[in-house]
């Protein structure tokens, strides 16, 4: 057994530092037998209109890749332009002996039984890659999608910006519409190299019975640029992260903002972690949580190991509804002399001065909440699809009505 | 235009306002003036249905309309429009989210620009706004609103002299000061402390509130001389 796979076995029920615990039996590791769909020709209107919300558009046009994984199966993936591979993580592994050596690098195989179960039973996952200087204009795509009702997905993931290189990486995840319960892990590992630049939009809208356990690494080096955009508008069982960013080369940036939405019955727990680990590095933690009556830890955790860095964490919450909880917990973790950290947090309901502010212009309170919300949630995410606009926009009217 | 009837206002159990009485004709433009903390801003506030300000009794009539039970927006649809002494900061709404609510369809760019308001339309609604630049983005946003009748709470406290004639000239064109008087149909009830808005638009009458009511009334320029010469005890006494 290889060592990986040893460490793996140490951890197998070992639950997580945070969120609650999912039994891991009580899933099915069977999955649908899903086949290769080179025209999307087996999405029923439902199912497209579904993964639309989440920014998946089922087209190979406009996309410089395209990568979709239903359950355990590679239905789609192509890579369209030069300059970008797009393959599932298992070929990747054959293809390239350097590939298996980028694993568990950024996230520790043993961490918990999430990332063991990943090591030990793996479905899939994918591998995309910018070549060196290649800059990459339209986005990959990425979906990983459960379509079968109680199954567990094991995914690992690999994204390789090369020198001077820029990607944009969507990746949406869903569950089909008439699956409720299931469980998502997803462990992924990027690689920004010396002045390269990923921008890494990610999506999610489950099952009301789904937990999602996402396991992040990521790694900079001088000059490179991360920019992560996480949107989770949609009910879900639970949702628990941590990913953890570290900038290791001179002039390396990382931007890092999410917008969640915490409905009844969602227990969500998301953080993001900045490691800066060479001079001049800058990073940027923006969080912005709104629970219509779930509950939501937003965690932010900047660690300065240098001088000469600086770095700023910004968390907002928004309570709409009186069961609702919103925990912030902003960490700055100073380790010399020299280092710049600041940090925001605020937490509270819509002011009645604010409503009242805007109704006394002609607008009815509806519409007052939801253009205070629609500003509240209003973070700049460059290169969103349409479609994704469209469904921020709607969940922001629903979201106003009736508080 | 706006008729006010033996208005009893409190705040958290706290009695402000007792027995208003209050007639503003169309056309025509009143003046508040009291001391600090006499309840002046929370009379605009009642009018304008604002929920911490709780009526005991009394009635509000507006363009023949009981509107005394009436949300706050629908008193601004029938044309209410209200200048904020403070007006809340809102982050993430931009100044021109507003505007454009204010506006309903009608467009409002060339007052932007007239008015050199275009630097200000992407910022956040009252976000680092300077005093004066507060009191400009109000009025404009009830420049663009269209009222039939403006409230406006303390319009030129903390305006330079510069902006005071801008100031000055915007609520003219809000009360139709260019009209002859007969042809005006805006009113409006202006608050003010320095008084330095009257020489822009000749106001029709004045008060003065004290002890929860409005204890005397007269031309303004006199009440304001009064005021300026006895102080306002002296003013709450003879009760005009
Ligand atoms: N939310 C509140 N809670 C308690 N008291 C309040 C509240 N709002 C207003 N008040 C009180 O009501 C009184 C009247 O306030 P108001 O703002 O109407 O005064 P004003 O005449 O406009 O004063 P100024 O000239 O200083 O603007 C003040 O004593 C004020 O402290
Ligand atoms: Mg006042």
């Amino acid at each position: 057994m290889s060592e990986m796979k040893q460490r793996a076995e140490h951890v197998r029920k070992k639950k997580a530092a945070f969120g609650p615990d999912v039994n891991l039996a009580e899933y099915s590791r069977q999955g649908g037998a899903w086949e290769y769909d080179p025209d999307y020709r087996g999405f029923s209107p439902e199912e497209r209109s579904r993964l639309l919300t989440t920014g998946i558009e089922l087209t190979d046009e406009d996309h410089a890749g395209t990568f979709l994984q239903a359950d355990k199966t590679i239905v789609h993936c192509r890579a369209q332009q030069p300059g970008v591979e797009v393959l599932p993580i298992t070929e990747a592994v054959r293809r390239y002996d350097w590939v298996a050596d980028h694993l568990w690098r950024l996230v520790a195989v043993d961490a918990d039984k999430y990332t063991a179960s990943t090591e030990l039973d793996l479905d899939n996952g994918y591998f995309i890659r910018a070549l060196p200087g290649a800059r990459i204009e339209q986005p990959v795509e990425s979906c990983l999608y459960l379509r079968t009702d109680g199954f567990a997905q094991h995914v690992h993931n690999l994204v390789v910006v090369e020198e001077g290189a820029e990607l944009h990486l969507i990746t949406g995840c869903a569950t089909h519409p008439g699956v409720v319960s299931g469980l998502h892990i997803g462990v992924s590992e990027f690689y920004v190299r010396q002045g390269g630049r990923l921008t890494f939009t990610m999506v999610h809208n489950w099952g009301e019975q789904v937990h999602v356990r996402p396991r992040t690494g990521v790694l900079v080096e001088a000059g490179g640029h991360y920019i992560s955009n996480y949107i989770l508008l949609r009910p879900v069982k639970s949702v628990q992260m941590y990913p953890t960013v570290t900038l290791n080369g001179p002039g390396a940036v990382a931007r890092m903002q999410s917008i969640l939405i915490a409905h009844p019955g969602s227990e969500l727990d998301v953080g993001g972690r900045v490691i800066l680990n060479a001079p001049r590095t800058r990073a940027e933690i923006i969080a912005r949580t709104i629970t219509t009556g779930g509950t939501s830890t937003a965690r932010g955790h900047l660690v300065g190991l240098v001088p000469e860095i600086k770095a700023h964490l910004e968390c907002r919450g928004l309570i709409l509804a009186p069961q609702g909880v919103i925990i912030a917990i902003p960490e700055l973790e100073g380790r010399v002399a020299g280092v710049e950290m600041s940090h925001e947090a605020a937490v509270g309901k819509i002011a009645a001065e604010e409503v009242e502010y805007l109704m006394a212009r002609g607008l009815d309170e509806d519409e007052a909440v939801s253009t205070i919300v629609r500003g509240f949630l209003k973070v700049k995410i460059e290169g969103l699809p349409p479609a994704l606009e469209e469904e921020m926009e709607r969940v922001i009217q629903e979201t106003g009505k009736g508080l | 235009m706006l008729k006010i009837e033996d208005l009893w206002v409190t705040i958290n159990g706290k009695e402000i306002l007792k027995g208003i009485d209050l007639h503003i004709p169309a056309g025509e433009a009143h003046v508040l003036f009291g001391k600090n903390g006499s309840g002046k801003s929370s009379l605009l506030m009642a009018i304008m249905g604002f929920s911490h300000y709780t009526l005991g009794q009394g009635k509000i009539i507006f363009r023949g309309q009981d509107i005394t039970n009436l949300p706050t927006y629908e008193r601004a649809r029938l044309g209410l429009g209200l200048a904020f002494q403070r007006p809340p900061t809102i982050r993430g709404v931009r100044t021109r989210d507003i505007l454009t609510a204010c506006a309903g369809k009608r467009p409002y760019q060339d007052l932007v620009e007239q008015y050199g308001f275009a630097p200000f339309l992407d910022r956040e609604i009252n976000y680092g706004f300077s005093g004066g630049e507060i009191k400009r983005t109000e009025l404009l946003q009830l420049m663009v609103q269209d009222p039939k009748m403006v409230l406006l709470d303390e319009p030129e406290s903390g305006v330079d002299m510069e902006n005071l004639q801008v100031v000055g000239e915007i609520i003219g064109r809000l009360l139709q000061k260019d009209r002859r008087r007969q042809h005006r149909e805006k009113s409006g009830l202006i608050i003010t402390h320095t008084g330095f808005i009257l020489d822009y638009i000749n106001a029709d009458r004045a008060y003065i509130l004290g002890e929860g009511r409005l204890c005397c009334q007269g031309n303004p320029r006199e009440l304001l001389h009064d005021i300026k010469s006895y102080g306002y005890e002296e003013c709450a006494k003879c009760r005009r």
